[in-house]
């Protein structure tokens, strides 16, 4: 079952990029699929760092990982660079979990 | 790549009457082949903690591996390991991700005037379009500092990309507990990271709230992977809706 997923989502993810290259320009030049385009990547992202934040299983809740997320926002508003955004949060979370455990 | 070695008329010509062109073109070469080789080794270090949190997700090394190397799409890989991990099913998480690899075919739209690729060659270089090689092929002066930004990055990055995801892949065995070390919000941190230079103007922040408020609510009543499907399908209806209630006054 992991294995169909990983080689459809590979498989997916490949004919997308052969299609940018194959598709004529003028397709992005209707409104609605720029549009579509544009804003799904961002839905997807901002849905993604919400769902990856605040649940477990199916159950919500706040823990130490929205602090490391917070950090890593600011570090990202800073301007700073990948690693250390990355490097910050996880960092971030794994000290509160050792002040605060179980959290 | 055949046809990153193709003469660019543009510059051949110039090199035939200035000597001085010739020059120029060996310094931005170096400078273009530097940058590749900075980003692939940042990439790199990105590529442990995916390793590492593909197998704490319960990938095990060759599919840890074969998401590196055939999806080669850093968020979507990121993505669909993060919606297994949450106990999704695998289809939902191919969804998301192939979803999140769409903008690989916006960059590609762009790129083909660029790279003028055919045939073999179309079907090679469309596997190293992400968002570093695209971001490099940018902006460039001409087409053959674009061509060569595009192939140095994306080849770095494969390379790099690969080998520290086995790093990762292979360290997260020993390591009993991911959580230890934080490596779960590696994953969100990274999509923010993302996400910042997408997003321009009030709209979009708005829509993309909705749709994350949507997703996070929909938790406890829909299978896991779903609620990010249904933060996609508001941006969708959103993107629908008449242009002037969009773009307002912010773009």
């Amino acid at each position: 079952m992991i294995w169909a997923g990983i080689l459809v989502g590979c498989l997916g993810c490949y004919l997308l990029k052969v299609a940018g290259l194959s598709v004529p320009a003028r397709v992005l030049e209707n409104p609605k699929v720029r549009r579509i385009s544009l804003l799904v990547p961002v839905a997807l992202l901002v849905a993604l760092i919400a769902v990856q934040t605040f649940s477990e299983g199916k159950d919500l809740m706040i823990d130490a990982r929205l602090p490391g997320v917070l950090v890593a926002g600011a570090a990202v508003w800073r301007k700073w660079p990948f690693l250390v955004v990355v490097g910050l949060a996880a960092a971030t979370t794994a000290c509160w979990r050792l002040v605060f455990p179980g959290s | 790549m055949s046809s990153g070695s193709e003469q660019s008329p543009d510059l051949s010509a110039a090199g035939a009457l200035d000597p001085g062109a010739d020059r120029i073109w060996s310094a931005e070469r170096r400078s273009v082949i530097g940058d590749a080789i900075g980003v692939g080794v940042a990439t790199a270090a990105y590529g442990v903690p995916f390793g590492a949190i593909a197998v704490a997700g319960g990938l095990n090394l060759w599919q840890t591996m074969a998401l590196s190397l055939l999806m080669f799409t850093g968020g979507s890989q990121f993505a669909l390991v993060g919606v297994l991990a949450g106990g999704g099913s695998p289809f939902a998480g191919a969804a998301t991700a192939v979803m999140l690899g769409a903008r690989n075919m916006l960059y590609g739209l762009r790129l083909a005037p660029m790279l003028r690729v055919r045939g073999l060659g179309r079907w090679t270089s469309a596997h190293l379009v992400i968002d570093e090689s695209a971001a490099m092929a940018f902006g460039r002066r001409t087409e053959r500092a674009s061509r060569l930004a595009f192939y140095s990055t994306g080849l770095s990055i494969f390379v790099l990309w690969n080998l520290g995801t086995l790093v990762g892949a292979v360290g997260a065995d020993a390591l009993s507990d991911p959580k230890v070390l934080g490596l779960d919000v590696a994953a969100p941190a990274a999509f923010i990271a993302l996400l910042a230079p997408q997003v321009r103007g009030r709209a979009p922040w708005a829509i993309a709230g909705l749709a994350a408020l949507v997703a996070v609510a929909a938790i406890p009543f829909v299978p896991a992977g779903v609620p990010v499907l249904l933060a996609a399908a508001v941006a969708v209806v959103a993107a629908l809706l008449p242009a002037h209630l969009l773009d307002g006054r912010d773009r």
